[in-house]
């Protein structure tokens, strides 16, 4: 979880750290790997790259079957589908690995 | 499945459903499905109300447990979709339990995980899409579709990019379902794997005790991964949840 700003006395963890702070208990704040900020480990990761990826073709190529039962263009509309689905899978994953600006 | 003796391994027949409750939940259709979802459901109710119950100013473990739920949803919530985040609170707060109550309760013997079957985990993404359209159309009205218009595009991309990002939006249905339902499913046709290499290669004598005591530890450690994981899954279904609110309240 990402709580190094916000505010600091609504939650439990943000308590404990004012006080350490007054206490002068505190360790030096740890460089903050974006690691959670992804999701885990390399594996979780790998995982919802893999989904990502095939949940956006799933989608494209129900669209592009649908739309061709309806229009009687059988393989068409899918082939056009195929490779839209795949961008939008990679911009799925643009949106999941994107540097954020604001840092959230 | 079963037909073909004993040397194959029935992985996915822990999955089958079966009628629960006697011919009362034969005749309504009421699985094990069903009860362990209303078990889920008690038991966190369960949590809260018992865990609540002592009121003390020092907790004790099951208050400590329960305030620390609600804390950390509720600031899961505030620091992920804002301000508004408490308005969602309770969608969140609820989801999250139900999911994490129903990977935790798979974990143990003879019980069933609710979570392992698509359906419910699609039902379960549905419902957060749903919302999250309807969140998004009541906060901006019909402005939200701009949602699916990037900025800076040139205007001979924009049909293509408005379809890109249509598809990538529903997408999240699938994603958001299968995730969840490939984690638990997995885990527990690994579980059944290894527990029937443990039979296996124990009924093979002497040469299959030690490989079944490796087999042995492995389910071990997997049960310690599965906790990991029911908790884990849970935890990043209620994060997506809180990240496509903010997308609907904020836009972009």
């Amino acid at each position: 979880m990402v709580q190094e700003q916000g505010n600091p006395d609504s939650s439990f963890e943000g308590r404990l750290q004012a006080a350490r702070r007054k206490q002068g208990l505190d360790a030096p704040p740890k460089s903050s790997l974006d690691k959670d900020a992804i999701g885990g480990s390399a594996w979780s990761i790998g995982l919802r790259v893999g989904i990502e990826l095939v949940s956006a073709m799933v989608v494209a190529v129900a669209i592009g079957y649908g739309l061709d039962r309806v229009f009687h263009t059988t393989p068409i509309l899918t082939a056009v589908f195929v490779p839209v689905g795949g961008a939008a899978g990679v911009a799925n994953l643009w949106r999941l690995f994107a540097p954020k600006p604001d840092g959230k | 499945m079963a037909a073909e003796g004993s040397n194959s391994i029935d992985a996915l027949g822990q999955f089958q459903l079966h009628p629960a409750l006697g011919f009362i939940g034969e005749s309504v259709n009421f699985t094990q499905s069903n009860l362990m979802m209303v078990v889920a459901g008690v038991a966190v109710l369960a949590l809260l109300y018992v865990g609540m119950r002592p009121r003390a100013m020092v907790p004790g473990r099951l208050q400590a447990a329960a305030e620390m739920g609600y804390e950390s949803i509720l600031s899961m919530c505030v620091e992920t979709i804002g301000e508004e985040g408490r308005k969602f609170f309770p969608f969140v707060f609820t989801l999250f339990f139900f999911i994490l109550f129903g990977n935790l309760l798979g974990v143990f013997p003879l019980f069933f995980t609710f979570t392992s079957h698509i359906v419910v985990t699609l039902a379960l993404a549905l419902l957060v899409v749903i919302l999250v359209t309807i969140v998004g159309l009541k906060e901006h009205g019909l402005h939200w579709f701009s949602y699916f218009v990037p900025q800076g595009v040139p205007k001979v991309l924009l049909p293509l990019m408005v379809v890109i990002e249509l598809i990538s939006y529903l997408s999240r249905i699938i994603s958001l379902s299968v995730r969840l339902f490939a984690n638990m499913m997995a885990g527990h046709v690994m579980l059944e794997v290894f527990g029937s290499f443990i039979v296996m290669l124990g009924g093979l004598g002497l040469l299959g005790y030690f490989p079944a005591a490796v087999s042995l530890g492995v389910n071990t450690l997997l049960i310690g991964f599965e906790l990991l994981v029911a908790t884990l899954q849970a935890y990043v279904f209620a994060v997506l949840t809180c990240i496509y609110l903010h997308d609907a309240v904020h836009l972009h």
